[in-house]
């Protein structure tokens, strides 16, 4: 597929004589949605939907799919008030094309949540125009007729399809006053609708990345430097003897091996050896040491200060104070990383592959050749995975580097091992935390530094308890450091989540209070009278915590260990309960009961997919994920040293769902983070011993 | 020197280094690229293809062991994409990336040809080599189950046919 418009246009040609509506599916901002009727020569939009008077409904989606759902997501909200049946509607996947959609982007949970109006507001336009269009043909007034399944019925039980409405419709102006469903008529949303890519998926289609090939295209692998190390030389003079070897280049500290075939490539490369500076590179002692120094320096930002700690700790009648740790963690997404670009001798680009920024692997390729944007098209692939490493753009400038360096057609495969040990991680942090309890056992003051290596600022200020709790003081370090780090599913909540969680429940127990009590009795001050500005809504907070309480029978399972947890990011509100077991001596984690608030369930089976799999994610990097430095260099590079969660070690999962009808919110991310910390406190509960490091199994 | 194989009943004849592992092979020279590349070291089973029937992690298997010998990939598991274990895979809307999922499929489906009613534990244990970094593990567990019933009804109905 190609994404220049004239292809774009080609395509609608297919369905010519549609009634096509181009619509804004991604501005980031404010609510206004444009919609323009367009023949795709003209307007400016984001995405289109197009009805064949066949009735075909195709729906285009600008986002490839990562693996949470928004290819399926995204069209359903359309489908459901453009009042069709899901089963007409097909849903193609669009190219990168920044003349015709504004934001093409997947990472962070929020998607859905900026899409919805939109998303809502182009299929109730459509459908509107469908109604008025039959309203006109039959001589009634439009508010007498009705949608179902892609028909419109008039009020003597005239009944027309919208493919034989598609002339007249496509001649009306568009509305700008629509009508949206009320949610109690839903009939797609909500529900269960199977993932749009099921097909291919199933049958081994060539989707995803590493299945792209074009005419003339060469394979490359890639040797990378130790973190901060320079390349002083390097010998290829075997690899170049060896059969289907095309080149070995070097670029930015690179060494790069150019051939035919994979294994070829694979087999050459192993013969290269490279030079490098000696230096002070990163090892696990640096990172120690640059987390001591962080904790004393008092050169620390203070990100958030309510009333005065100090003093309040000075007069608590009690002081819980602990340390927690979480090492870098690579996101070993299943498809590792890979891309390919054809700089080609006229001086256009073509890029293709599994990025979740595809505009922004544009605009940084097109400067690092100093070319212009418009020169770089993108074709999207499918992505095997990504949980936030796809959004940094490094894959594709180093496969356009290449290509402009041995002028062909190239893609770069990382293997396992480049991948792993390639960079951008999660970065590592360590947390300290006091809390200051009066004589009742109530939290009157709480400290938290956070100190990140690469992570920016690695504490999140805002979260509660801030907001229940009088003196509070939040404050952060960040370590430079050349191993390269990037956001990871949830950034920072995932370990920072954890590491509050966990705590707090050092907290309820120093203070002789119940886990869950505790936390509504703040809930209903900083409802009631909160501490400085909150971010949260305190009701929604409530009424997921008491779900969990209910639905996971909290404290009332004789033999069953339970910890609490509950985090509110990226809109969403989770709460956990995590049941642990003795099996053969050792705690074990049985079972999971989530309950979660993201505002209205678009897709409840995808929905359900990114609950569980965030919580097997959460708790298989909590308990197995470790990278560790030496000079430089990351170990373990493959999964027989970096232990994955598999099938047979993942607990039965309970996903619930509030019904509250509210605009929805991140799915994605928001039950990860509660993870750790749900299961570090059921694990305190069946052996007394509190995990203050990640990974908890060592 | 050329090796013969049958990949997915066709007859291929390939000459390059027999050192190549069968994963590779497929993707790069027969442009089968339904089987994945996980590891390389045989620990995440994104590679399985069906080796005379066995499933076999393709990523470490030199394509000159497998001469002669008949391989299936999840391109040639059924004409129609209607195996009851794709049926079973949609149906319950399992993938979530999808990039594991041919190597589960190829695993489950072979699972079941050994033991077409597993038990739950039989399952697990079953699909226990092959790593979802999505964490799709639940629903592959509940569609290997379903997969199983498809297949049981299947023959009951073509039983009755042929008795009929
Ligand atoms: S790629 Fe073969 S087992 Fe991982
Ligand atoms: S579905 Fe993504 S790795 Fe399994």
């Amino acid at each position: 597929m190609k994404s220049t418009r004239r292809s774009f246009i080609q395509k609608t040609a297919l369905f010519s004589g549609a009634f096509c509506l181009g619509f804004d599916w991604f501005q980031a901002n404010g609510k206004e949605v444009s919609m323009v009727q367009t023949t795709m020569e003209s307007g400016r939009f984001n995405a289109f939907l197009a009805i064949d008077p066949s009735g075909k409904i195709i729906l285009y989606s600008p986002n490839p799919e990562i693996g949470q759902g928004i290819k399926t997501a995204f069209p359903v909200v359309v489908a459901e008030e453009l009042d069709v049946d899901w089963k007409d509607v097909e849903v193609r996947q669009a190219n990168l094309d920044t003349q015709n959609f504004e934001r093409q982007l997947t990472g962070g949970s929020g998607a859905l949540k900026h899409s919805w109006e939109r998303l809502r507001k182009a299929g109730a336009t459509a459908r509107k125009m469908f109604v008025q269009a039959a309203a006109q043909t039959w001589n009634v007034d439009a508010s007498t007729c009705k949608t179902s399944k892609g028909f419109v019925l008039g009020p003597k039980g005239q009944k027309a399809s919208y493919g034989s409405l598609v002339a007249i419709a496509s001649k009306l102006p568009v509305p700008t006053e629509v009508t949206y469903k009320n949610r109690k008529d839903y009939q797609i949303i909500g529900k269960r609708t199977k993932g749009v890519d099921n097909q291919s998926v199933v049958t081994g289609k060539p989707v995803f990345g590493l299945d792209i090939e074009k005419p003339g295209m060469v394979i490359a692998q890639i040797i990378r430097p130790p973190f901060g190390a320079t390349l002083k030389s390097f010998d290829a003079a075997d690899a170049l003897k060896m059969p289907g070897i095309v080149d070995v280049v070097s670029f930015k500290n690179k060494v790069a091996i150019v051939g035919k075939s994979t294994w070829e490539v694979m087999k050459a490369r192993g013969t290269v050896s490279c030079k490098y500076n000696s230096g002070d590179f990163d090892s696990d002692s640096t990172h120690q040491k640059w987390f001591d120094e962080g904790m004393k320096t008092d050169k620390a930002t203070v990100q958030r200060k309510d009333g005065d700690f100090a003093a309040a700790l000075a007069r608590s009648a009690k002081v819980v104070e602990a340390t927690y740790e979480c090492p870098f963690i690579s996101h070993s997404p299943m498809e590792p990383m890979n891309f390919f670009a054809d700089v080609r001798a006229d001086g256009t680009v073509i890029l293709a592959g599994p990025t979740q920024v595809p505009q922004s692997a544009q605009k940084a390729v097109a400067s690092l050749l100093k070319i212009d944007e418009k020169k770089v098209e993108v074709e999207l692939s499918k992505m095997g995975g990504g949980f936030g490493r796809r959004l940094n753009n490094d894959f594709a400038l180093d496969a356009a580097e290449l290509s402009s360096i041995i002028k062909k057609p190239v893609k770069v495969m990382w293997t396992r091992e480049d991948d792993m040990g390639g960079g951008i991680y999660r970065p590592a942090a360590r947390y300290h935390f006091k809390a200051g309890l009066d004589a009742s056992g109530n939290m009157i003051a709480f400290y938290l530094r956070g100190v990140g290596i690469n992570a920016g600022n690695a504490t999140r200020q805002d979260n509660f308890p801030v907001g229940a709790i009088e003196n509070v003081l939040v404050e952060s370090v960040n370590q430079v450091s050349a191993v390269t780090t990037g956001p990871w599913r949830a950034p920072i909540t995932n370990f920072l989540g954890y590491a509050e969680q966990a705590f707090l429940d050092e907290v309820a127990e120093a203070g002789g209070k119940d886990p869950v009590q505790m936390r509504l009795d703040w809930l209903a001050r900083a409802k009631s009278n909160p501490v400085g500005k909150i971010t949260y809504e305190p009701d929604r907070f409530i009424e997921v915590i008491k779900q969990a309480a209910e639905k996971s029978n909290w404290k009332k399972k004789p033999g069953i260990y339970q910890g609490f947890s509950v985090y509110f990011s990226h809109l969403s509100y989770v709460a956990q309960v995590a049941d642990a077991q003795m099996v053969d001596g050792k705690a074990k984690i049985t079972h999971v009961t989530a309950v979660t608030d993201c505002g209205e369930v678009v897709n409840l089976s995808g929905a359900e997919n990114q609950i569980k799999g965030a919580i097997i994610d959460g708790m298989g990097h909590a308990l197995f994920a470790k990278l560790r430095f030496n000079d430089g260099v990351a170990s373990p590079t493959n999964f027989n040293g970096y232990r994955l969660i598999k099938g047979n070690e993942i607990p039965t999962i309970n996903a619930y769902f509030v019904d509250n009808g509210i605009e929805p919110t991140g799915l994605g991310e928001p039950a990860l983070p509660p993870t750790g910390g749900s299961i570090a406190n059921a694990l305190y509960a069946a052996t007394k011993k509190r995990l203050y490091k990640q990974p908890f199994e060592v | 020197m050329s090796i013969q194989l049958t990949v997915n009943k066709k007859k291929m004849s390939l000459d390059i280094d027999p050192n190549t592992p069968l994963l590779w092979a497929l993707r790069d020279h027969m442009s089968l690229k339904g089987t994945k590349y996980g590891c390389g070291i045989a620990q995440c089973s994104a590679c399985t293809v069906w080796v005379n029937g066995e499933a076999t992690r393709s990523c470490v298997l030199p394509i000159s062991a497998v001469a002669n010998a008949d391989i299936t990939t999840i391109e040639g598991l059924s004409d129609h994409g209607d195996h009851p274990v794709q049926v079973a895979w949609d149906e319950l809307d399992v993938p979530q990336c999808g990039y594991c999922q041919a190597g589960q499929i190829m695993t489950a489906a072979s699972l079941l040809k050994k033991k077409p009613n597993p038990s739950k534990t039989e399952i697990v244990d079953g699909m226990s080599g092959n790593i979802c970094r999505c964490g799709t593990y639940h629903r592959i567990q509940e569609a290997v189950k379903l997969a199983s019933e498809i297949a049981s009804k299947k023959k009951t109905k073509s039983t009755v046919k042929k008795s009929a």
